[in-house]
């Protein structure tokens, strides 16, 4: 079996606004293993943000932690001082951002900005740069002595996130975040980014968190997939189960939602109708319980996230012994 | 006749080639899809087509009068039968006006003042199944599927013949994502509307488009209806284009045309074949200037194509 | 339908949440207030002379004392107050409406013209404005009229400039384009959709210069090159205290006292008004 390397444990997070406390997460439980590619699949408004911002303590000043714990080797996070955050952050936790547009500093050259997030180690200049054009290689950069004396702009939106994916596991974490890295791209662009981490992924043995709501990069790239909806966990676990029996409907929705799944042309492609609910003015009950067309009696209480096999986790009374009724 | 016919449209920013000739035509009633990575051109043709981005050459006849180079007071009224919907859903709504004023904006550009506007703001935002009491929320109120909406609406208030989408079902989430296919789909047929979309999503065309074009480098590489493309294709760049499209399942994982490279310089384009740099199969010939061949409704510009 | 009445109770509900804005909310409001009303507020003549009771300090008959010549401080520096705000007003106003009209046409119309009003911005701006201001006032003698149009011409750059910045932004984002695909005219694009966009940034602009200009008005009066005597200004009232000080050190109180603290109030103002036109910030409200 292998290690644990983060638990999020039952995970509560609201924002203070004006209009009451939001419950952006509510009872948020997965972990992720060493060297495992997990995938977090939802919609705007899941929560998906805010569960990054969560883990590296990066919140918003209305945030407060409810109640639940977010363990990093066995080390409770949210216990963290801002000092212990900032020795993890870039090093044994690295991030990529959406928008390689915006991430890179347009002052400073590539190069520098490299040798510039080395700065935990002792080794000499020289060596950080040829560290930097080593990982530029890496993520298939051409020239990449050369290139490093370059500014961001001159680079396109595709190789910026390589670099930027190259920054990110110059620290070899042990776990790499990356919120929607391929949304800003095109499609051919994204599959060579989502290769090109697959392999270093496999290379560095670092675990992956990486969120999207793109469900075909998800099934290409992770090893286990964990379903949001507004601000919970409905449903977890290994990518084929996920993909080929999932057991919450709304998991099942949104797979049938894809367009990528029709072959034929559809006259009327399926929806998921309604809007997620106000999470300032929750609703009683399953969460997705107006949107869903199986909804029963039942459905007035929240169900839990239960196991249904092994490792295999969705939140739906349907699996249940009595059903919805 | 087709109601939208280009011919030979040729951009230039300075020394910038963005449009090196581009051909298509679209029938009444159809929908056509441009399809290209970004910087193919894509979004510069639909915009020279609606005269907001130069074409110093070539031809755009709409229902058979010239339109290209045509000053704004005489685009004026064509306006009317030409509607446009762009990228970014809330983006594209002037941020200080209510949605109602937002969608009877062009009655109020065209003159049409005689009209109720407000039991016109009602009629569209029932027509796009948005609630009427939407009319007094602004822009920065809305979710991007409602802002899209928002955008649809205005696009077919004054009953348009074309529509040009950029992108229709960006930055939307995949459950709204089908309801706006779906709406786009049916106001098409109820209303006979023409359009042009763009986007690089190809599983949103396989669902929308009766015909669609391929463009790399400004230039159409390949053309033919949605059925022919999709299982018969035989430009390299479109048969990349399409695996490079991954499938929501974990068993298809599959083996895939790797597209090498970036797009070249559109300043100095390259000699012979424009994809030969990146193309896994080119050959010897292809350093020869390959030349649009049609057959049957579809079309190739491919020295080497596949079968 | 086009333009509810609620944007500018909800900006003024905005700035008040904001213990800042609030503070300067109360000191503006007081200001105009005894502006608007200064006739009525004032316990004497504001140039009335009382030679018997020169130079007295604060008492319940004279709140802040009198002067050389026995008038009244306290009526003398409300009334000021209504000098301030005739130059200040009109000035900063009309100085944002002609810069926000050439700023716009700059930032929209053709090149050449952007190029032509970008010499003519430059063109003033390069006049110090007290230099400008003397030089003026030489010419045609001093009055309330001369520094308001001295004042006038020299902030219009800083508008135009801004309002021309804000221009050259808009007009490329995807809503401007979408007005043009629909054919609407350069006076709706500029006047229906830009404007509203630009005109917060402005106003904040403005509230912030307003203490500059009263600042700028006490400056010429203490130099004897604005308001002419005995018309009561902050200025004048540094200026006779300023000589006065071994004797009393009121005037000065009296004269400075209402600088700083229109300063501070409209500073707080435009620094709140800031936050609260900011559509970013408010999208989070």
């Amino acid at each position: 079996m292998t290690e644990t390397l983060l638990e999020i444990d039952n995970l509560g997070v609201d924002y203070e606004t004006a209009r009451g406390d939001l419950k952006a997460l509510r009872d948020i439980s997965f972990d992720v293993k060493k060297g495992e590619i997990v995938g977090i699949v939802g919609e705007s408004g899941c929560g998906k943000s805010t569960l990054i911002s969560s883990i590296l303590k990066l919140t918003a000043p209305n945030t407060r932690f409810r109640n639940g714990e977010v363990r990093f080797k066995g080390q409770d996070l949210l216990q963290n001082n801002e000092r212990q955050m900032r020795s993890l952050r870039g090093s044994d936790i690295s991030i990529i951002f959406q928008d390689p547009m915006q991430t890179h500093n347009p002052v400073l050259s590539i190069g520098a900005q490299m040798v510039d997030i080395q700065h935990r180690s002792k080794a000499a200049k020289a060596d950080k740069r040829a560290t930097a054009a080593k990982m530029l290689a890496a993520v298939g950069i051409p020239d990449p002595e050369a290139r490093l004396d370059q500014f961001p702009h001159e680079f396109s939106g595709g190789m910026r996130q390589r670099i930027a994916i190259a920054m990110a596991l110059m620290s070899e974490p042990d776990l790499l975040i990356a919120d929607e890295p391929t949304t800003a791209l095109d499609a051919t662009l994204e599959v060579q980014i989502i290769e090109r981490l697959h392999e270093l992924q496999r290379e560095m043995h670092c675990a992956v968190l990486f969120i999207s709501h793109h469900l075909g990069v998800i099934a290409e790239l992770c090893d286990r997939v964990v379903v949001m909806y507004a601000g919970a966990v409905v449903e977890s676990g290994d990518v084929r189960a996920i993909f080929h029996d999932p057991k919450h409907p709304y998991t099942r929705r949104l797979i049938d939602c894809d367009p990528g799944h029709i072959k034929e042309r559809a006259r009327v492609l399926p929806t998921i109708p309604g809007e997620v609910p106000d999470l300032a003015n929750l609703p009683t009950g399953c969460i997705f319980r107006d949107r869903c067309e199986q909804a029963g009696p039942r459905c007035a209480a929240v169900p839990p996230l239960a196991g249904i096999a092994d490792g295999h986790n969705a939140a739906c009374w349907l699996n249940h012994k009595g059903g919805v009724s | 006749m087709s109601l939208l016919s280009v011919k030979g449209l040729k951009t230039n920013y300075g020394p910038v080639n963005v449009l090196a000739g581009i051909d298509f035509e679209v029938a009444a009633g159809e929908t056509y899809a441009l399809v290209g990575e970004s910087g193919s051109g894509k979004t510069t043709v639909i915009r020279a087509i609606a005269g907001l981005a130069p074409a110093q050459e070539g031809s755009v006849l709409f229902d058979g009068q010239e339109i290209r180079g045509l000053p704004e007071r005489a685009l004026r009224p064509l306006r009317k039968d030409i509607a446009m919907m762009f990228q970014d859903p809330v983006g594209s709504l002037s941020p200080r006006l209510t949605i109602g004023s937002l969608i009877t904006e062009p009655y109020r550009i065209q003159g049409m003042r005689d009209r109720d506007l407000d039991a016109e703001a009602k009629r569209l935002l029932e027509m796009v199944n948005l609630p009427a009491h939407f009319a007094s929320r602004y822009p920065y109120q809305l979710s991007g599927g409602q802002a899209r909406r928002v955008g649809v609406a205005r696009a077919l208030a004054l009953e348009p013949k074309l529509i040009l989408a950029d992108e229709p079902t960006a930055g939307l989430d995949v459950s709204v994502q089908g309801e706006l296919l779906n709406l786009l789909n049916d106001l098409r047929e109820r209303l006979g509307l023409a359009m042009v979309i763009i986007t690089h999503n190809l599983n949103v065309v396989r669902h929308v488009a009766d015909r669609m074009g391929i463009m790399y480098l400004g230039r159409l590489v390949e053309e033919g209806t949605t059925e022919e493309i999709f299982h018969k294709s035989r430009h390299p760049y479109t048969r990349c284009l399409l695996s490079a499209n991954p499938e929501p399942d974990p068993d298809a994982r599959l083996e895939r045309i790797a597209l090498k490279g970036e797009p070249p310089s559109l300043i100095r384009r390259p000699k012979g074949c424009e994809f030969r740099e990146r193309c896994p199969m080119a050959q010897e010939i292809c350093t020869q200037t390959p030349q649009w061949d049609i057959q049957k409704g579809h079309g190739i510009r491919c020295l080497a194509p596949l079968s | 339908m086009e333009k509810p009445r609620s944007e500018l109770s909800l900006i003024l509900r905005g700035v008040a949440r904001d213990p800042l804005g609030l503070m300067g909310l109360i000191i503006v409001g007081t200001i105009i207030f005894c502006a608007l009303f200064a006739v009525w507020l004032v316990p004497y003549d504001p140039i009335a002379m009382n030679i018997k009771d020169r130079l007295q300090g604060p008492s319940l008959n004279h709140l802040l004392g009198t002067d050389q010549l026995g008038r009244d401080t306290f009526s003398r520096v409300i009334m000021g107050g209504q000098v301030a705000l005739k130059v200040a007003l009109p000035a900063v106003f009309g100085a944002m409406a002609i810069g926000l009209t050439l700023g716009m046409i700059a930032g929209y119309g053709p090149k050449w013209l952007d190029n032509l009003l970008m010499l003519f911005f430059d063109t003033i701006r390069s006049f110090p404005t007290v230099m400008f201001a003397l030089a003026v006032v030489a010419l045609v003698g001093p009055s309330l009229e001369t520094v308001v149009l001295v004042v006038m011409a020299t902030s219009i750059p800083t508008y135009g400039r801004v309002a021309r910045t804000q221009t050259l932004t808009l007009r490329n984002s995807e809503f401007i384009l979408a007005e043009r695909a629909m054919g609407a005219s350069m006076t709706r694009i500029l006047g229906v959709h830009m404007l509203p966009n630009i005109i917060g940034v402005l106003a904040v602009l403005a509230a912030m210069d307003i203490p500059t200009v009263i600042a700028l008005e006490a400056g010429l009066s203490f130099l004897g090159l604005g308001v002419k005597p005995p018309t009561p200004s902050w200025g004048a009232l540094l200026k006779d205290g300023y000589s006065l000080i071994r004797q009393t050190p009121w005037l000065v109180v009296g004269g400075g006292l209402p600088i700083i603290l229109a300063t501070l109030g409209f500073t707080f103002l435009g620094e709140s008004l800031r936050d609260v036109v900011d559509p970013k910030l408010r999208k989070n409200r």
